[in-house]
């Protein structure tokens, strides 16, 4: 647009390195996450989730020999390997602190009292004595190894599939499913019929009742939390599903009202003017015009509603949790887990991972709804 | 019963039981209440037309009213009154202002909402109108523009732990897995340290200065100059933007002093959200972070919709592309900036689960709807809770006014 006069601009490609940093900075702490939640816990606790991109060399912690010795051509020997990983390669080795990489792969070296000690690449090792080592203190060996990348599934399995596993996120995954489901769909239908009259029956009041439905659209739920929960505590709702459900449809009746009014009212009026002509009661027409041809504002507003239940955490701490823990959500669980769990981020970031994964399903399937809803919602 | 069998009756009655009152409360009111026959059936229909507009709207409007307005009032009064033992509340007046009023930690919470009301939508805005103006200009705009949106759909507990890990930290002699404390760590004191950790910042810090003074300026100068075409209504926020801008001018001139004195830590990790002040700034970042998003998006139509002839107008008279953006296209946009500004000034306010999961407000970052639910679950003081709730929305209430007089303009 800014260069039809014919010079190509000279700016394009700090146009396109500043867009790859801020896109970069944008999406790095979220790759983080997704990256370490298919990491060991040792992987994580010892090197930062970049370097396990990459092929990478460190230093090993000190590994005291250890294990059954045998007796093999009149020598007592020790066998066994450094690490578990079997695809990673010693470069260098010691047995002091002070010389950690002192010998190199498959050198074998003398140590004192006659000991023998030989550390091949793949990290195997073993240790000869002429004598029987009984309870003698065997020798640490440092060495410094390269580890190509290494990823596994079973911080997902544990934390998904173990039913014992008191960190385990399934039942936090349905009750979230539970308390979504409903709380999306309800008040589209309510906001539906309310938008309708909203947008195309004439009535005294009605301006009113939109500016009324503005106002409340920036009401603090805050303000919402006390005197709910003791009026549901009062009729007996009390603290649960129901009382959630109901809660939800009612903070999220503004917007969706809103959303769908705005929509509605640039409907053609000739359609629905036609279909009066026919004989259609209000109640067809929005069934059978209205409703079908405003999909693309309840797409948006069900996105909006879903996402908004599904990562809701007031909401479900004020009225849906109780002492017994049966119906906790996903954001509760995390919560929790940062509190017991808050070094061990293995469980985090898979915990945190799944609850994400399904919002950036819907994100990516439906962004199109997602941001004429918004457009609709905040620019007029 | 099973929960996702409770769920799915739930769906069926709300769903059916919503259809079946339109359906039979129709039904009813053309046969039966006003039916269009007989001697009246002129009169009837008229009848009936008026009243059905409000059949459409009870639920929603029930549920409104239950759910939001009644509410607000609610919390009004409970604000006044206290528990007393063995159940009722008693009015006491203004005793739970009083008491909060009394209290640092709400001092705390109110000192930090402000600085997150003037940081997160400044900061989200601008880099949202950054991303909006560059991804428009180039061929991957769209999954640029996807990929910064992306946080949008990231709940704030997941944004926690995401930054939690961007933050952490490990003792001294073991390597760091959080990336900022890596980045710090090798940050080492020579020149190169002091060109990124004081002559950047402090370079950014007195541009902001001055972008906010040029701001205080546009909103300050028509009172200042007496022209006598300003707006009486306008004058409150005129007269806050300027205050407000001032403060911020100090905030950051003060803290230019603070860094080019201080001695940094170098070689130390740090526990991030354990530094005070600057720790907010690391939580504001989340939300800044999660933001940027919707204001790019939305801004991003607005600058598509600006006219074409204005930009060509301005290119043929030799207008760079700054000068465009800056005096062409930002003036035009100025009604959607606005609204994107108050629209995450709204999300701040409420801004709850982010504290809660971060820091639960200790080390100084509390916030008013984490301080308010301290007091009512935690304190279990539902008078000084309701009251920090009435705070809250009264900070909302200007943008409130705002919106509903905005909308009513438009319906005329």
């Amino acid at each position: 647009m800014d260069n039809i006069v014919g010079k190509k601009s000279t700016l394009t490609w700090a146009v396109h390195i500043s867009m790859a940093l801020l896109v970069a900075a944008w999406l790095f702490p979220t790759v983080g996450l997704f990256v370490s939640s298919f990491r060991t816990a040792d992987q994580i606790a010892t090197s930062g989730w970049w370097s396990s991109l990459a092929t990478q060399e460190r230093q090993v912690p000190a590994i005291r020999v250890a294990g059954e010795e045998q007796l093999v051509d009149g020598r007592y020997v020790i066998e066994g390997r450094l690490f578990e990983a079997t695809n990673a390669v010693v470069s260098a080795w010691g047995t002091s602190s002070r010389e950690p990489e002192a010998y190199a792969p498959g050198q074998t070296v003398d140590l004192d009292g006659g000991l023998q000690l030989t550390v091949q690449e793949d990290g195997v090792y073993d240790l000869t004595s002429p004598t029987s080592f009984g309870d003698a203190r065997l020798p640490r060996i440092f060495s410094t190894a390269a580890t190509p990348p290494e990823f596994t599934t079973d911080n997902y399995s544990a934390i998904l599939f173990d039913p014992r596993n008191v960190d385990g996120m399934a039942k936090a995954f349905f009750n979230t499913l539970t308390v979504t489901i409903p709380a999306t769909i309800i008040p589209i239908l309510v906001a539906a019929f309310a938008a309708y009259a909203l947008a195309w029956m004439d009535f005294p009041g009605r301006a009113l009742l939109i500016a009324a439905i503005v106002g409340l659209l920036v009401v603090p739920l805050q303000l919402a939390l006390i005197p709910l929960l003791k009026l549901h505590n009062e009729v007996g709702i009390g603290k649960g599903y129901l009382g959630v459900w109901l809660a939800h449809t009612g903070f999220g009746l503004p917007l969706a009202i809103y959303l769908l009014r705005n929509y509605m009212v640039g409907l053609p009026r000739d359609i629905i003017e036609c279909a009066k002509v026919d004989g259609a009661s209000d109640f067809q027409i929005f069934i059978k015009i209205i409703l079908p041809l405003s999909f693309p504002a309840l797409a948006s507003f069900a996105i909006f509603q879903f996402l908004w239940t599904w990562n809701d955490l007031l909401v479900a701490l004020v009225f849906l949790l109780d002492s017994s823990g049966e119906t906790t959500v996903m954001t509760k669980q995390i919560v929790e887990l940062l509190g017991t769990r808050g070094g061990n981020w293995e469980v985090l970031a898979t915990a945190a991972f799944i609850s994400i994964a399904v919002p950036l399903c819907v994100f990516f399937a439906m962004q199109k709804y997602l941001v004429r809803g918004l457009l609709a919602g905040s620019v007029k | 019963m099973n929960p996702a069998l409770q769920g799915l009756i739930t769906i069926f009655i709300g769903v059916g039981g919503c259809i079946g009152y339109f359906y039979f409360s129709n039904v009813f009111l053309d046969k039966v209440l006003f039916p269009a026959r007989g001697p009246n059936a002129g009169r009837n229909i008229t009848r009936a037309n008026m009243v059905r507009p409000w059949l459409f709207l009870a639920p929603a409007l029930i549920a409104l009213t239950i759910y939001l307005a009644y509410p607000v009032f609610e919390t009004l009064r409970l604000s006044l009154t206290e528990r007393v033992q063995g159940g009722g509340y008693q009015y006491v007046g203004l005793d739970n202002y009083r008491a909060m009023f009394k209290e640092p930690k709400f001092w705390e919470a109110l000192n930090n909402n402000l600085l997150w009301l003037i940081v997160v939508p400044a900061a989200s805005t601008a880099f949202g109108l950054l991303a909006a103006q560059l991804s428009d200009r180039i061929r991957w705009g769209n999954l640029a523009k996807s990929l910064i949106f992306m946080p949008m759909a990231i709940s704030f507990v997941g944004a926690a732990v995401i930054w939690k890990l961007v933050y952490d930290t490990r003792p001294v002699d073991q390597e760091q897995i959080g990336i900022l404390n890596a980045v710090w760590l090798a940050f080492k004191g020579g020149p190169i340290s002091f060109l990124f950790l004081k002559l950047v910042p402090i370079a950014l810090m007195l541009a902001f200065a001055a972008l906010v003074g040029w701001v205080g300026w546009l909103f300050a100068r028509p009172m200042l100059g007496g022209a006598g075409r300003v707006a009486p209504a306008t004058i409150p926020l005129r007269l806050f933007v300027g205050l407000a801008a001032l403060w911020l001018i100090y905030l950051s001139l003060r803290s230019c002093l603070t860094l080019i004195g201080a001695d940094l830590p170098y070689g130390v990790p740090q526990t991030w959200l354990t530094i005070p002040f600057w720790n907010s700034f690391f939580l504001m970042v989340v939300l800044i972070w999660i933001q940027t998003g919707f204001a790019m998006v939305i801004l991003s139509a607005a600058i598509r919709g600006v006219p074409e002839d204005t930009i060509e107008a301005a290119i043929i008279d030799g207008a760079n592309p700054f000068q465009i953006f800056f005096k062409i296209k930002i003036p035009q946009i100025m009604g959607t900036i606005v609204v994107v500004w108050t629209t995450i000034t709204i999300v701040v306010l409420k801004v709850f689960d982010i504290v809660f999961a971060m820091s639960n407000g200790q080390w100084e970052t509390q916030v008013l709807a984490n301080y308010m639910y301290d007091k009512l679950f935690r304190a279990n003081d539902w008078g000084i809770g309701s009251a920090s709730a009435m705070i809250i929305m009264l900070l909302v209430t200007p943008i409130l006014i705002w919106n509903v007089y905005n909308a009513r303009k438009e319906m005329r």
